[in-house]
């Protein structure tokens, strides 16, 4: 059990990245890595909205949507319940944790319908299904994990830009194509952990 | 058909439970904030410029409601903003001294040469790292413009190799101030007379440097009346709160090199 849940942390961080292998949340990736501090503050966001959405959607899914037959509502119905969720939290920081609330600033609001939050509440699901073992506590800490491997990326990534910024770049490069040119290359440097979490846990 | 309607009911009981929490959450949870801020923040002029030493205008417009900053310390904004926070917080409106920029220096193409001719980058702090700026005297201005590209009123302009800021338009934002890399622009009262030279040097240096330098010759300081001119490391200055702009040092000055803002209305 544990060690299941280890392996499912790892991969979410690693070999199933979301922003270097699935490709999601690539805008929050490129639009807050300019500084690791912003970068630092939006990934804290993220990790702690894609828990507690995961945390939310997983039971609405199991026990409304497939009840009543209405699994391929998943889209819509988790954008609605994670946009209500993270008003929700939003406000409820803002009486009690003020200094959370500013330090988290704009970025909650803004990651309301990212795309790898809404990526991660519906391909735990996908993983559920497929693995019986696969359950409630695994898909959270895989939603955590995600999170993690957001932080770590753009960490990395907001290094990778740093360098950037005093590097004698081509004039036709300069700004956005050298940002998309190094990420991939961070991408590909990610291709180098394939199978290392299995072969840890094998 | 049947399917359509549980569908439909099925999100929109979701979405209706969503709404009626969060609508009891912003009223459980409701924060008061100061409804003057609101008011504060469109009072001022929004330049978010930092010239009052808070983080821009929300910035300010708090602590003015938190009672710790003074209206009147907006200077882009001016009297008129002053007197309307003022009427917000029902305070009486401090009136403040009206200030501008004005660049120390009036080493023109005319009154100073220059060392060497600079062909770098068009940009004073450029210039000025490689050889201290290129002109005869280290102190004056480059006149590449650093000051220009800063203001976001259009109120400097580069004139015959010096940096003039037209007095009207300025809105003592000090943007320009912190740029210049020889620190040649202060920020003083309007009606005030300056002496537009930064030249250190003893006066036999400054003469060779340019024709219009302050030398410290001391006259200046003998003519004043009200003790507002003082002679300090050869170079005379004026103390804007005792100038009563009575010409007498712009009289006796053998160089001319103090103004009057008389001069200023002349010269736009």
């Amino acid at each position: 059990m544990v060690k299941q849940l280890v392996a499912v942390f790892l991969a979410a961080i690693l070999t199933e990245n979301y922003v270097l292998s699935k490709f999601l949340g690539i805008c929050p990736f490129l639009g807050v890595s300019k500084k690791v501090n912003t970068a630092l503050g939006m990934s804290a966001a993220v990790t702690f909205v894609m828990v507690l959405a995961t945390a939310v959607t997983y039971p609405i899914y199991e026990n409304i949507l497939v009840p009543f037959g209405l699994d391929y509502l998943q889209t819509i119905v988790f954008i609605l319940v994670i946009a209500g969720l993270v008003q929700l939290v939003e406000i409820i920081l803002k009486k009690y944790m003020p200094p959370l609330y500013n330090s988290l600033g704009i970025y909650l609001p803004l990651i309301t319908t990212n795309c790898a939050v809404l990526g991660v509440t519906m391909l735990v699901l996908e993983k559920a299904a497929q693995d019986p073992s696969y359950t409630y506590v695994t898909a959270i800490v895989n939603a955590l994990g995600a999170g993690i491997g957001f932080l770590v990326a753009m960490v990395i990534f907001a290094g990778v830009r740093g360098r950037l910024e005093t590097a004698d770049i081509p004039k036709s490069l300069k700004g956005l194509p050298i940002t998309l040119v190094s990420a991939s290359l961070v991408s590909v440097s990610f291709l180098g952990f394939a199978g290392l979490v299995e072969g840890l846990m094998g | 058909m049947n399917a359509i309607l549980i569908a439909v009911a099925v999100v929109g009981a979701i979405g209706l439970v969503v709404a009626v929490v969060l609508s009891f959450a912003s009223v459980f949870f409701a924060v008061p904030t100061d409804e003057r801020v609101e008011k504060l923040t469109s009072a001022l002029p929004g330049a978010n410029c930092g010239a009052c030493g808070y983080s821009g205008c929300s910035g300010y417009a708090e602590a003015l409601a938190k009672g710790e900053a003074k209206p009147g310390q907006c200077p882009v904004g001016g009297e008129e903003t002053a007197k309307n926070v003022a009427e917000i917080l029902g305070v009486k409106a401090e009136s403040g001294v009206p200030t501008t920029a004005r660049v120390m220096c009036s080493g023109s193409c005319d009154n100073t040469e220059k060392r060497v001719n600079y062909k770098g980058i068009a940009s004073c702090s450029a210039a000025f790292q490689l050889l201290a700026g290129g002109g005869k005297c280290t102190y004056g201005c480059i006149g590449l413009g650093d000051c220009v590209r800063e203001c976001e009123y259009g109120a400097i302009k580069v004139c015959n190799g010096v940096a003039i800021v037209n007095e009207d338009l300025c809105r003592s934002c000090k943007k320009c101030a912190a740029v210049c890399p020889k620190s040649l622009i202060s920020i003083v009262p309007k009606r005030s007379a300056s002496v537009l030279c930064s030249n250190i040097d003893k006066g036999a240096q400054t003469k060779d440097d340019c024709k219009i330098g302050c030398i410290g010759c001391m006259k200046c300081q003998k003519a004043c009346e009200f003790g507002a001119v003082k002679v300090e490391h050869f170079k005379a200055s004026v103390d804007p709160e005792l100038c009563t702009l009575c010409g007498k040092c712009a009289e006796a000055c053998p160089k001319g090199v103090i103004a009057l803002p008389a001069d200023y209305s002349k010269n736009e």
